[in-house]
This record gives C-alpha cells, structure tokens and sequence, in this order.
C-alpha cells in the first residue's frame, strides 16, 4: 500500500470534507424548516392541502436521488431559456446550487414523513391539555405538539441525517469536489484507486459516527426531563 | 413522449437490467444477511464480533464509495494477492458483477439487522416446546425457528429491497448499462435532459409502486396463520 500517497493527498481531502460538511449542514437545515411545514400540511384534513404533500413525498421517496440530481442539473438544461427569463439560470447552472437543491428537497420529504409519525405519536391528552388552556393552531403547533413530536422522532431523524451524510457523496458525480470527488480525481491521475477510496471511506466513516454521537447526545438533552434522575 | 427519438426502447433495456441486477443484489444480501445474523445471535464471540464490524463499517460507509472502491481499487488488490504468491495476472472486473455484489454486500447488513429483530421476535417458548418434544438444536431452527421467523422479516426486507433497487441507480457510475446510464446516453443524444431523466424517474416510481403491492400481498400472506382480533 502506498502511504505517501495518502499523506500527500490529505490537505485536499481536508477541503473535500469542509465541502461534504457545509452541502449537508445547508441541505439540512433548509430542509429540516421545510420538512415541519410539510410534516403538519400532511396531517391536514383537507384534501388539497395534504395531497400535494403526498405527491411530493412519494415522487422524492419513490425515485433514486441521482435521477432527482440529474433531473434538477442536467434537466434544467432543456428550460435554459425560460429560466434565463426569469432570471433563475444563473444558479441553476451552477453545479452547487443543484446539489443543495435536490438534497435539500430530497431529505425534506423523507424527513417530513418522520415528522408526521411524531406528530401523530403526540399523546392526545398533551393536545387537549393545551386546548383546554386556550391554545389553538400556530400556538398549539409551537407549544405543545411539535416539541412533543420532536423528541418522539429525534432517533428516526438522526438516521436521515446520516442517510443525507452518505447520499452527499453523490455530488461528486456533478463535478463537485467534496471527499469522493476529491478521491476520484486525486485516483484518476495517479491510478492509486484502493488507497484514495480506502482513505475516503474511513473519514466518512469518522464523520458518521461523529454525527451519531453528537444526535445522541442532543437527544439525551431534549429527553432530560424524561430520564430517571429527573423522576 | 415515451418514444423520445427512438430511444424509449433503450430506456426500457436498461429498466430490465436493473430489475436483474437488483434481483441477484436481493438474493446476495438475503443470504450475507441471514449468515452475518446467524453470526450475532450465535454463542461464539469471534462471530459475533466479526458480524459487529461488518454492520458497523458497511453502514457508515456511502454507497457509492464502496462502489468505487470495489471496482477500481479490486483489481489492484487481487493482483497485488496474485504477485504475493509470485504469480503475474491481469485482472478486469465485470461492472455487472462488481455492482451487483457490491449492493448486496452492503444491503445484506441492513438485512442483518431485520433478520436479528425477526428471530428474536419469535417467541422462546416455541423453540422451548420443540426441544421438548425430542428435536435436536438444528432440526427446531429448521422446523420451528427459521419458519416462523420469516413473518417478522417480511416487512423489514421489503423496505430493504426498495432502497436496493434504487441504489443500483450508483452502478451506472461504473458504465452498465441500467436504466439510469441509458437514461444519460438518451438525453445526451437527443439533447433532452429532463424529458429522459423524467421518464428513468417514472420507471423508478413504477418499481416502487409495484414493490409496495407485492410487500402488502406478501405480508398477508405471511399473516394467514395468524388469529386477529
């Protein structure tokens, strides 16, 4: 194995992982706002509010996220003159922009889908408790339910949130240079294939367990309440 | 628009070859799974430890990665393996095999994970019963254990089986020619990004569709035994 190599390459794999990083930190935190008002447009009754949700949920879960990169950086290219109109080309042109969309959209529907599990796993009692004192719609949702439903789904959204770490490294496909772009094309010139996607996998792996220790942890603070010193 | 200049039909050999891959990448992960849990539940520790590190590092590896690292870096090593014993070889790996292997390595730890859940779930005293009636360690998991264990995998492996399929949408990193390589070869030729990739995605939906309702046929199926109340 050649370790010079891989020593030699660490500065740009440094880069590669801010890159990771900052994609799946921006497409998170878009995406979690635009999951919770998905997640409660989904629990509506009304038909035309929850049923464009449901499309847009099972389209997003229903299809490959590289269709949906593709779709959004390639397919943006047969509306080049219509989005140049509208002056929206100027982003989708850019490589960047279309990877933190389709991500952002993306883990929006499956993380709406997870939310509304926890919405429905509210005790009912919290939420008549909450009407009883006069709270109702926007309150009711900020007070009561979605905290509640927050720490029921916590677990299930932690393992999106390393699902969307991982799917991150498809970027890599649209020319960007995060960790596997930084592999493939460090690999490409100097044909050390094994030992640039050995090392690429073990940062992932690193940064993985980093994600899951640092959810746990906040999860044993929203839920500190609940634990049994507390009791 | 499904013609899209001729090549819808190349849009629909591709679909076929990712129903194959992703049938032999099912039928690889069903099996590594049922070993590695087999090697969880099981007394031996060096087992148990080794089926711990597989699940540990496959999920906490992408995908693609894995991929790549299969692909490129495999021939390098089984050459290296080669030249260790002095013997000079040129290996090429099939991007049909490499893929397909690959994805059901890496799903067959996600099956693991079901099948523990599943055989744990089977209620103790039935294997208590059996060993009483006579049956030896193997013949109750044959008769009793992996019989009934099956109903409480369903459910799990079928959402595993439809993160499979979509995941061998990666393998056309590695040029063969699925259902989303024939989708980028058609909309480079016809210049029509959107309308191809749109109709890989509908192909996509339809496999998911078509999954969901066999999963619900399959669980019921799996169900009849059961009283409900």
């Amino acid at each position: 194995m050649d370790f010079e190599i891989i020593i030699q390459s660490l500065p740009r794999f440094f880069h590669g992982i801010l890159i990771t990083l900052e994609i799946t930190a921006i497409s998170l935190f878009i995406g979690f706002f635009l999951a919770i008002v998905l997640a409660v447009m989904r629990v509506s009754k009304n038909p035309f509010i929850w049923m464009p949700v449901y499309g847009f949920n099972f389209y997003f879960r229903g299809t490959p996220l590289l269709v949906q990169l593709f779709l959004i950086y390639y397919g943006s290219g047969q509306f080049q003159e219509f989005l140049s109109q509208v002056g929206l080309w100027q982003f989708f042109k850019e490589a960047y922009f279309c990877a933190v969309l389709s991500l952002t959209l993306n883990t929006a529907a499956y993380a709406s889908e997870i939310f509304r599990g926890g919405i429905q796993g509210v005790n009912f009692g919290e939420i008549e408790a909450g009407r009883a004192c006069g709270m109702s719609g926007v309150l009711l949702y900020r007070r009561i339910i979605l905290p509640s439903a927050l720490r029921i789904a916590w677990p299930a959204y932690t393992n999106e949130v390393v699902f969307l770490l991982q799917a991150s490294s498809l970027v890599s496909i649209i020319t960007l240079m995060d960790i596997t772009g930084v592999a493939r094309v460090i690999a490409a010139r100097s044909f050390a294939f094994y030992e640039l996607f050995l090392t690429a996998a073990v940062i992932y792996l690193i940064l993985v367990y980093g994600v899951i220790f640092v959810f746990k942890k906040i999860e044993k603070k929203i839920n500190a309440h609940l634990s049994e010193a507390n009791a | 628009m499904f013609d899209i200049e001729g090549y819808g039909l190349l849009l629909l050999e591709g679909f076929k070859l990712t129903i194959i891959v992703g049938v032999f990448a099912m039928v690889i992960s069903l099996l590594i799974g049922l070993v590695a849990a087999l090697c969880k539940l099981s007394k031996f520790k060096s087992l148990k430890v080794l089926a711990e590190i597989y699940t540990t590092v496959i999920r906490g590896v992408p995908e693609l990665v894995l991929i790549l690292l299969v692909y490129y870096g495999g021939p390098t090593v089984i050459q290296m393996i080669a030249s260790y014993f002095g013997k000079d070889i040129y290996v090429d790996v099939n991007p049909f095999f490499a893929g397909s292997v690959t994805i059901g390595f890496i799903y067959g730890a996600f099956a693991t994970e079901v099948y523990r859940g599943a055989f744990m779930a089977v209620p103790k005293g039935q294997m208590e019963a059996a060993r009483a009636c006579g049956m030896s360690g193997l013949l109750t998991f044959r008769r009793i254990h992996l019989p009934q264990m099956w109903r409480f995998a369903i459910p799990g492996l079928g959402n595993v089986w439809m993160i499979l399929i979509k995941a061998t949408a990666l393998i056309s990193v590695i040029q063969l020619p699925e259902l989303m390589r024939n989708a980028d070869v058609a909309a480079r030729a016809t210049r029509k990004p959107f309308t191809c990739f749109f109709l890989a995605s509908l192909l996509y939906l339809f496999l998911t569709i078509v999954s969901l309702a066999f999963q619900q046929w399959a669980e019921k199926k799996a169900d009849r035994g059961v009283r409900r109340a």
